[in-house]
């Protein structure tokens, strides 16, 4: 291996792409949700019986290995992302390079 | 004798709470900007309405990590009165002064508009001047002030006293007609209506008075 090639090697950070879905708890009422599935209605599309309006929030980090980067957006996800009281949150979670 | 009035980028009714506590009030107020962190001299501090950091994420999520949080957080925590209006609530509860949280409103609508009141003061410091049962109005302005908690949390609350005002229309939809809650020791308040609103007679009313007065006891 050149001597380049090694230096790259130990500078290279591995990136990753990270994508928090937030949902409601199912216990909290969506008036948001329920007006969204009246209209469905209106519009003709009948048949759904649920819907829920939550968000989903997409990142990308550097972190040393998975297991950082997991650990990094468990911190943000449960701190600043989504509030624990009202709401639930899932994480997927890919290395990009 | 002077009470702290934290500004955030988006609040809206600082000037209001300045104008109830010094215009009507003859108060001494301090403005405090979010990046402050110098909260000497200061007897009260309160967190007006508006839409802090533009509300993003959830109301009042971006605010607490303001700076000027942390010092009041502090002050809180060693007994110094703390008033959180309209965002000013949704913050506390964001920081974790209060529990629960403000969510949309069960209508959907925002609602500007005079609700009816009930008081339980409890052992809350801000409303020592009015009596347990008491009836009053105070205007509310919101499109979220639906207070949510899970019924184990909720119990506890309604046993320590901790929910002192309570909707008696129940505008939005909150858990127990939950208007307003207080900490286990009484020093933070945390309301939807907004009692800055209710100081000067030329406002419609004026029973917002008695809770900014109690400011400085």
């Amino acid at each position: 291996m050149a001597w380049q090639d090694l230096t790259k090697a130990r500078t290279t950070v591995p990136l990753y792409n990270a994508r928090v879905q937030i949902s409601l708890r199912p216990s909290v009422l969506d008036p948001a949700g329920e007006a969204t599935r009246a209209a469905a209605t209106r519009l003709g599309v009948t048949g759904i019986k649920r819907l829920r309006i939550g968000k989903a929030i997409e990142l990308e980090l550097e972190a040393a290995d998975r297991a950082t980067a997991e650990a990094q957006v468990t911190l943000l996800s449960d701190r600043l992302l989504a509030n624990p009281v009202i709401e639930d949150w899932s994480l997927e979670l890919a290395e990009l390079n | 004798m002077t009470i702290g009035i934290v500004i955030f980028p988006g609040s809206n009714c600082d000037r209001d709470v300045h104008w109830a506590l010094q215009g009507c009030l003859g108060r001494s107020t301090r403005f405090l900007w979010h990046e402050e962190r110098d909260l000497k001299g200061l007897e009260a501090v309160v967190l007006p309405g508006g839409f802090s950091y533009g509300d993003y994420l959830r109301c009042g999520a971006i605010a607490r990590f303001a700076p000027v949080l942390e010092e009041v957080k502090t002050f809180a925590d060693r007994g110094g009165p703390v008033l959180g209006i309209c965002n000013g609530f949704q913050i506390l509860t964001e920081m974790g002064l209060l529990p629960g949280v403000l969510t949309r409103n069960a209508g959907l609508h925002f609602l500007c508009e005079s609700t009816p009141l009930e008081v339980q003061p409890g052992r809350c410091q801000w409303l020592a001047n009015y009596h347990d049962g008491e009836q009053i109005n105070l205007p509310i302005a919101h499109g979220e002030g639906r207070y949510q908690l899970d019924s184990e949390d909720m119990k506890r609350l309604e046993d320590n006293g901790q929910v002192v005002l309570r909707y008696r229309n129940n505008p939005n939809g909150s858990v127990a007609n939950v208007a307003g809650i207080t900490n286990i020791s009484g020093n933070v308040l945390g309301l939807m209506p907004h009692p800055e609103r209710a100081c000067d007679d030329v406002s419609g009313g004026i029973d917002g008075r008695r809770l900014l007065a109690a400011a400085l006891g």
